[in-house]
């Protein structure tokens, strides 16, 4: 058994080999990340209670990412709804714009365009932020005065993209039909009324839960995954920077294959 | 500790602005408590419902006055739908609904046209007169093929 070295191997035996690799390496990292996650969740409630830590994440990820949001939201109601324009006026069936601009917003834009945007302003940060700690030795430090770093620094940055994400998403679709309202009222002339009255009648209320399910699931992925990905950082300067490339590719495929997922159990 | 506040404040204001968001979206646009929350139910039977969907328009000279709750086959004949007519709203006993088409190719939607009676229906109660929609095929095939004997 021992003689077979990997020279006398096939180049299809290693390939295949290489990939069972990968795949036990992923499965693996899903089991580690998933049990970091949980372990830290179960700590909520754990005395001393990190109100403050959760007000401060809340506005570094939050607060932080308004901007970016209102301007991505602002922008991709512009186009929506200038793209709509000239498709519907083919049809001669203009008054539809508000629905079409507000659906494809509420259901999908909103919640996977938002979450990207929170990926590469706020994920980034998290992982970054987390890869340093332990380079710098930050995390044993707190372990050396009894805070558990689980409680400290994962765990209020969970909570806070679980309950940001929302918030900024249904910011994003606010905006984004206001903007879309700018541009095709306004500049195109389509029927002000027929806007929003089109929007109200076809929406239904399954599509704004199904936005907002979205939007709280994309959230807590988004801080598991940067917080996991920070925490088991390899404790180097490339480490660390490889983690956070790692965590924003991770976190901007897994939004897309569970958005698939979710869409496909709201229709 | 004064930056902290400052912090906390700014939190709380934009937590704010995400829940107003929030309920725009659910009371203006999601119409929650409006249509189809509210409201009595009237029943009413169709040769054919020609299109006509569970949450399509019903409309009174022109204006949406409900949504049809559900449509369904009775007696393996006809079909019977339950329309939620919005609070406030009286229809006369001798009330006519009949399916139409908004525009050419548009949605199906209930139209009621009142009758002379005084009385109002009772919630639950039936509207007699129907027509049902107009078979675009069926009239096609009468036409082309009434000529030949």
């Amino acid at each position: 058994m021992s003689e077979i070295s990997t020279t006398t191997q096939s180049g299809i035996a290693t390939f295949f080999g290489r990939m069972g690799r990968y795949a036990m390496r992923g499965i693996e990292h899903l089991g580690d990340g998933t049990r970091l996650a949980f372990h830290a969740l179960s700590l909520l409630f754990a005395k001393p209670w990190q109100g403050k830590h959760f007000v401060i994440q809340l506005y570094a990820l939050g607060v932080g990412s308004l901007a970016i949001i209102v301007i991505t939201g602002a922008f991709t109601g512009m186009v929506l709804a200038l793209q709509g324009y000239y498709t519907l006026a083919k049809f001669g069936s203009e008054s539809l714009l508000g629905a079409g601009v507000g659906m494809s917003i509420i259901r999908e834009l909103g919640p996977v365009l938002g979450a990207f945007m929170i990926i590469g302003r706020a994920g980034s940060s998290i992982t970054a932020e987390i890869g340093i700690m332990r380079v710098t030795e930050q995390t044993d430090a707190l372990e050396m005065m009894a805070v558990n770093p689980m409680q400290r620094i994962i765990l209020p940055r969970i909570i806070a993209t679980t309950l940001a994400v929302p918030l900024l998403v249904s910011i994003f679709d606010v905006v984004g039909i206001g903007a879309g309202y700018i541009v095709g009222v306004e500049l195109l002339g389509v029927n002000p009324g027929a806007y929003m009255a089109e929007l109200v009648a076809k929406l239904e209320m399954i599509d704004l839960n199904g936005g907002w399910v979205k939007a709280v699931v994309f959230g807590f992925m988004i801080g598991t995954i940067c917080t996991y990905m920070g925490y088991r950082a390899q404790p180097t300067t490339e480490g660390v920077a490889k983690a956070t490339t790692q965590a924003v590719v991770i976190a901007s495929v897994s939004v897309l294959i569970i958005d698939y997922i979710l869409t496909s159990f709201f229709l | 500790m004064q930056a902290y506040r400052k912090t906390e404040m700014t939190v709380g204001v934009f937590v704010f602005i995400g829940l107003v968001a929030i309920a725009w979206l659910a009371i203006k646009v999601g119409q929650i408590g409006g249509i189809g929350a509210s409201g009595y139910t009237l029943t009413a039977n169709f040769k054919d419902a020609g299109g006509v969907r569970k949450g399509s328009d019903i409309m009174l000279a022109g204006v949406v006055i409900g949504r049809v709750d559900d449509v369904v086959l009775t007696d393996n004949d006809h079909a019977t739908m339950i329309l939620r007519i919005n609070d406030g709203v009286e229809i006369t006993e001798d009330a006519f609904a009949s399916v139409r088409t908004k525009g050419i190719i548009g949605d199906r939607y209930i139209r009621i046209s009142q009758g002379m009676e005084e009385t109002p229906l009772e919630a639950g109660s039936e509207i007699e007169e129907t027509e049902s929609a107009i078979n675009i095929e069926d009239l096609i095939s009468k036409y082309i093929f009434s000529g030949k004997e």
